[in-house]
């Protein structure tokens, strides 16, 4: 057959800047695992009790406590509850950090415990962390800014900067373990999360580092952030209902709720992880980006910009929309972005949208920003390792534009092989990520 | 009250995360009590908070153990 007819090399060079063009994943020989999670979520301290957590549909938001917010127009969050931070970090270390910071750190520790990867001189410079967070140390910045205008400048302290800047959980947590690779930081508002970690995976593809931590922390929950957010008309006001208040795609919906705490991944390559025999939990197999070109605060209309990182994801996985089962929602319960983000699975997946499992892990921990895509990364490996998805709760009446099969009320159990976590934030950056069973 | 000593080796246990005992008076901040250049700038900030006094920079270089601590409060600030 082949012989029958030569085709002309002009033909052949078109294919082949076709084939180039498709194909923007030069080196799948180098294929990225997951060997370890942490996670911090106002449903637990650890990666089990928030697993634990989130399959009981436990609900994290409740009135804040970190400070009086009463008089604010938003009154509650989800907070992380009994997090001591001695008990996790040196006492002397932790109070140099903000809590954004003792919450990344902490996260990145259980990560790397889980995995059990041994770090010594012969592997510490093939081992990187890639942990952002979308504000930093706003708490920190705060208190400061009063003592700088009660004190002056003479009672700055010395830690104020490495307190607060973002790059600093990395660094921190290379200084800790001895980690010697790449040590980077990502900045995308509430998209961080899954930019660090799809970025993390492309440096394992690329050779820049076997091994690299990757996700988000935050700790959001302060007075100017939260009369912020609520200014940008982006909270919840339900305030005689907290419990009630994240339903993303539920009619009554009316903005997202502040949560803190931190998501991180331990990406591994997959000899690497092979030769050590180390839990494998899933492959992050791709990664895609995009950015609106829209509006600061709001979604492109019809979720085209969400639609087209959800097809670069998939291409770059070099995976069919049909062959994806699960999806972890950005799900945030704003009005603009839930509609937004089921317009644009629509638009990506076709007539395999009505099949697609749904939910988002917001309706239960609250809008962890910088930290939502760690911890929902975290959350979509759970889901096709124990092949269990946690519900979406709240979701009592749904929106009729809303819908898609969004798991309301109870966690199930389902076959998943590919499963996407997608991220969205402010400036109109997206981010998905796209996991499979291995 | 308290003596300038005890409110001296307060301090330091607190900026430091050290236990009582090991704050002598001949203790080095950076080499018996694990402290590190940033520490003692905002150990030096810490008793000037604690004595309402102020260090200046070319003095507190040469605060390096416990006792020139006391002895520079001792000297400096009559008061405390």
């Amino acid at each position: 057959m082949a012989n029958k007819f030569k085709t002309p090399s002009c033909i052949i060079s078109i294919l082949k800047k076709i084939n180039i063009s498709m194909n923007n994943r030069p080196r799948r020989d180098r294929r990225v695992v997951v060997t370890g999670m942490g996670a911090i979520t106002p449903v637990g301290i650890e990666l089990a009790e928030s697993w634990q957590g989130m399959l009981k549909g436990k609900n994290g938001v409740s009135y804040i406590t970190h400070f009086d917010a009463s008089s604010f127009p938003c009154t509650f969050a989800g907070e992380v509850d009994n997090f001591v931070p001695g008990e996790y970090l040196p006492e002397k270390i932790a109070r140099k950090m903000d809590r954004f910071m003792q919450f990344g750190l902490a996260c990145g520790n259980q990560a790397i415990k889980d995995s059990g990867l041994e770090i010594s001189e012969s592997n510490a410079h093939r081992v990187g962390a890639y942990i952002g967070s979308g504000i930093g140390g706003v708490n920190t910045i705060e208190s400061t800014t009063h003592i700088f205008k009660e004190k002056g400048a003479a009672r700055i302290s010395p830690f104020y900067i490495p307190m607060t800047i973002t790059n600093m959980i990395s660094g921190n947590l290379s200084i800790a373990h001895g980690l010697k690779g790449p040590n980077l930081s990502m900045v995308t508002a509430c998209s961080t999360g899954t930019h660090a970690i799809g970025e993390a995976g492309r440096l394992i593809e690329y050779g820049d580092a076997d091994v690299m931590v990757a996700g988000g922390a935050e700790a959001p929950i302060s007075p100017t952030a939260l009369a912020g957010f609520s200014a940008a008309r982006a909270l919840s006001r339900r305030n005689d209902n907290p419990e009630f208040a994240s339903r993303p795609w539920d009619i009554g919906r009316d903005g997202f709720v502040m949560g803190e705490g931190a998501g991180v991944l331990v990406l591994e390559e997959y000899a690497h992880a092979k030769k050590r025999a180390a839990r494998i939990y899933a492959e992050l197999t791709g990664f895609g980006m995009s950015g609106d070109a829209y509006h600061m605060t709001r979604p492109s209309p019809g979720g085209e910009g969400a639609s087209r990182c959800m097809d670069n994801a998939l291409r770059n996985a070099k995976i069919d929309a049909d062959k994806v089962q699960y999806l972890n929602a950005h799900g945030t319960s704003t009005p603009q972005g839930d509609l937004a983000e089921t317009q644009a699975i629509k638009l990506s997946f076709g007539d395999h949208a009505k099949k697609l499992v749904i939910s988002s892990n917001k309706s239960m921990i609250g809008h962890l920003l910088g930290a939502a895509g760690g911890v929902e990364a975290v959350m979509t490996v759970m889901s096709i390792y124990h092949q269990l998805i946690p519900p979406t709760i709240n979701l009592v009446d749904p929106d009729p534009a809303c819908d898609l099969d969004y798991v309301p009320g109870e966690a199930r159990q389902h076959k998943i092989d590919v499963a996407l976590s997608n991220s969205f934030g402010f400036g109109g950056t997206n981010g998905t990520l796209v996991f499979s069973k291995i | 009250m308290n003596t300038i000593e005890e409110r001296v080796k307060k301090v330091v246990v607190e900026q430091l995360g050290v236990s009582e005992d090991q704050v002598t008076m001949e203790a080095s901040f950076v080499d018996d009590l694990g402290a590190d250049s940033l520490d003692t700038v905002e150990l030096v900030m810490a008793l000037e908070e604690e004595f309402d006094a102020e260090i200046p920079d070319d003095k507190a270089e040469n605060i390096t153990k416990v006792k020139d601590a006391v002895n520079y409060i001792k000297a400096t600030a009559p008061d405390a």
